[in-house]
């Protein structure tokens, strides 16, 4: 615990839509090598406060800290060379539909190192099997099927091998087995290189196998209701709707219904 | 005996009691599928719960009211709609009810659509707005859009900017490609477009000027309209459906898939990645391609010289060489660069600020030309004022 540094510290964020305010008061701290989830109903903003995180959208108060940097007082030119460390997994893989899957991998590679073209390519190559599409260099997003674009856009943003992975629902649109290797490769990444990982997911199965903490955003109080480590929450929840949400239950008969 | 509501065979209900306080509303036939009746069940409900709530205010007879589907062959979501009406109203009026006759499945359903609490608020944008509030929201738009469209447009010089001095980053590929589409594969539609609209700008001046027996100036007629500004208009125009259509779908769909998101993640700008890439490809094949629409068009007017009007090719040359110099086709040329910028950024623009939805897709693109066009009537109307004043 004492060598354990904060990686991300989210302070006082508040996220809104012009007026209309999604989530306010989140505050977290998410250590290195952590794999930290944010959780929450439809429609709480988990993946808003990832796109907050990422430098898409910026806070209407309060500021998110990578170690002693704030994220959103750099300036843009700045806060895109630092967003070099992050690597990005998004829900639909969102691969650059006009270039081949190498190509995908390649183009951070060859943006930001000075890596030669073999190099450059070997590595394109290297991280595409370590997601099982080895020999699919060659082929168009559009050739492939919709999990296989996820493994490729997870080849992406591990190109630069970033210190801080974050992941936008990543069992969305998984089958049960891949979501499930895919869980043991975040579980996989931690563990040899060290990564932090960053997931938004509202998938049980995946958050009780691979989270070390976890925060808890309610759509309703518009703010984060629970925050520690998602087994210990399950077992005594702060407030009754993370209980049901971890539990997968719901009070079946609202008070209303209960006169039928 | 008690008084049947009759709500057309095969579906009806009968009243039983009231019995020691109780109303039996006894359901029966079919009240599944197409209604065929005058009367709605839900309306039939009703009034049998009104009737109730009546006799009860009058004698206090009913106190309650009971339900028997045992004779109920086969029901629908409009009888639920019906028993949802009933029971509310039962509600209002202080009836008991009592739903232990109902089918288990009718009484699940109920208590389904019960279990969330509706929304309170309704959105507010299905508020009713008077006449001058609309107009007064529609303005606050159009400023809105504009001001959006200057930051576009300044985001877009400064992005030139970088690529002046080198620090733009895109790909090098990417240019040849929008060259590719923008410049040789736009040949045929502006070719066609061009030799044609010389065609009839030759027949206008014809018949006119063949009452004074001034045929000849029909090369005069169609070398300077075309060049100093049809020419110029017209292929911008064609470039606006054919391109700027094209860009906003493209960024709109990039939009849509995160791939714009993906790309500034990865330390990208959008702005360098994607616009100034297809913005210099425009500006680059717009001059060229008005040059080639200028030469058709000549020669579309010459095809109706030689053709109808019996002047000789050497004479209509000579008499274009006469009509125009370097002058108006730089002109046309200027007007043509500024175009080709115009289509590239209203494409661009809209791609780049769309939705993230298929409908908002298609509204980026027809957006990106009707506003693509706008702006080039616009631009060719400051032209002509300005090319006016200062004597080109």
């Amino acid at each position: 615990m004492t060598t354990e540094t904060i990686a991300i510290a989210v302070d006082h964020l508040e996220m809104a839509y012009g007026e209309f305010v999604i989530q306010r008061d989140l505050n977290f701290q998410i250590h290195s090598g952590e794999i930290f989830i944010i959780m929450g109903d439809s429609g709480s903003g988990k993946s808003t406060l990832l796109r907050h995180m990422i430098g898409l959208q910026r806070p209407a108060k309060g500021e998110i800290r990578y170690g002693d940097i704030s994220f959103w007082g750099l300036s843009q030119d700045k806060r895109r060379r630092f967003s070099q460390r992050f690597g990005v997994l998004y829900q639909s893989g969102a691969l650059w539909s006009s270039m081949t899957l190498a190509q995908n991998v390649t183009l951070p590679l060859k943006e930001h190192t000075d890596y030669t073209a073999k190099e450059v390519a070997e590595l394109a190559s290297f991280k595409l099997s370590l997601v099982g599409l080895a020999g699919f260099e060659d082929y168009y997003p559009s050739e492939i099927s919709g999990g296989m674009r996820k493994r490729a856009g997870l080849a992406r943003a591990l190109a630069l091998d970033p210190a801080i992975l974050f992941f936008d629902e990543p069992s969305a649109g998984l089958d049960p087995i891949s979501s499930r290797r895919l869980d043991e490769l975040i579980l996989e990444l931690r563990d040899s290189l060290g990564t932090t990982i960053v997931v938004v997911t509202h998938e049980l199965a995946s958050i009780f196998a691979i989270a070390d903490n976890a925060v808890f955003v309610d759509a309703e109080a518009r703010t984060q209701t629970a925050l520690g480590n998602p087994r210990a929450l399950r077992d005594s929840p702060p407030s009754e709707k993370v209980g049901e949400f971890l539990t997968r239950s719901v009070s079946v008969d609202s008070p209303k219904g209960a006169a039928l | 005996m008690n008084p049947t509501i009759p709500i057309q065979m095969p579906a009806n209900l009968d009243l039983l009691g009231p019995d020691k306080g109780i109303l039996t509303v006894k359901l029966h036939g079919d009240w599944a599928g197409k209604s065929d009746s005058a009367i709605s069940p839900t309306d039939a409900l009703l009034e049998v719960i009104r009737n109730a709530a009546e006799q009860r205010a009058e004698s206090g007879e009913v106190v309650r009211v009971a339900w028997d589907a045992a004779a109920l062959a086969s029901w629908d979501s409009r009888i639920l709609i019906a028993i949802d009406a009933a029971l509310k109203l039962a509600e209002t009026h202080g009836l008991e009810t009592d739903l232990q006759g109902l089918p288990e499945g009718i009484r699940r359903l109920l208590r389904m659509s019960r279990a969330v609490p509706p929304r309170g608020e309704r959105r507010s944008s299905r508020k009713k707005t008077n006449m001058l509030v609309l107009i007064g929201l529609s303005a606050i738009q159009v400023s809105r859009s504009l001001g959006d469209a200057n930051a576009f447009f300044g985001q877009s010089l400064m992005s030139l900017w970088r690529f002046v001095r080198g620090k733009a980053r895109f790909l090098r590929s990417d240019i040849l490609e929008f060259i590719q589409t923008t410049g040789p594969q736009a040949l045929p539609i502006v070719g066609i477009i061009n030799v044609l609209l010389g065609v009839i700008l030759g027949f206008m001046g014809a018949v006119q000027l063949q009452q004074f027996g001034a045929q000849i100036y029909v090369a005069d007629l169609v070398a300077l309209g075309l060049t100093r500004e049809i020419a110029p208009m017209m292929t911008a125009i064609i470039m606006a459906g054919r391109t700027g259509a094209a860009y906003a779908a493209q960024l709109g769909t990039m939009q849509v898939n995160e791939e714009i998101d993906a790309l500034e993640t990865c330390g990208f700008s959008p702005m360098d990645f994607l616009v100034l890439p297809r913005m210099l490809a425009l500006s680059l094949m717009f001059p060229l391609l008005v040059l080639y629409a200028d030469a058709l068009g000549i020669f579309g007017g010459y095809l109706v010289g030689v053709g109808i009007l019996d002047l000789s090719t050497t004479e209509y040359i000579e008499q274009t060489r006469k009509a125009i110099g370097m002058g108006d086709i730089a002109l046309g040329v200027v007007k043509g660069a500024v175009f080709g910028v115009l289509v590239a950024i209203t494409g661009c623009m809209h791609g780049m600020q769309s939705g993230r939805s298929a409908s908002a897709v298609g509204n980026a693109s027809t957006n990106a030309v009707v506003s693509g066009i706008i702006s080039i009537i616009v631009m060719t109307a400051v032209f002509a004022v300005f090319t006016n004043i200062l004597g080109i």
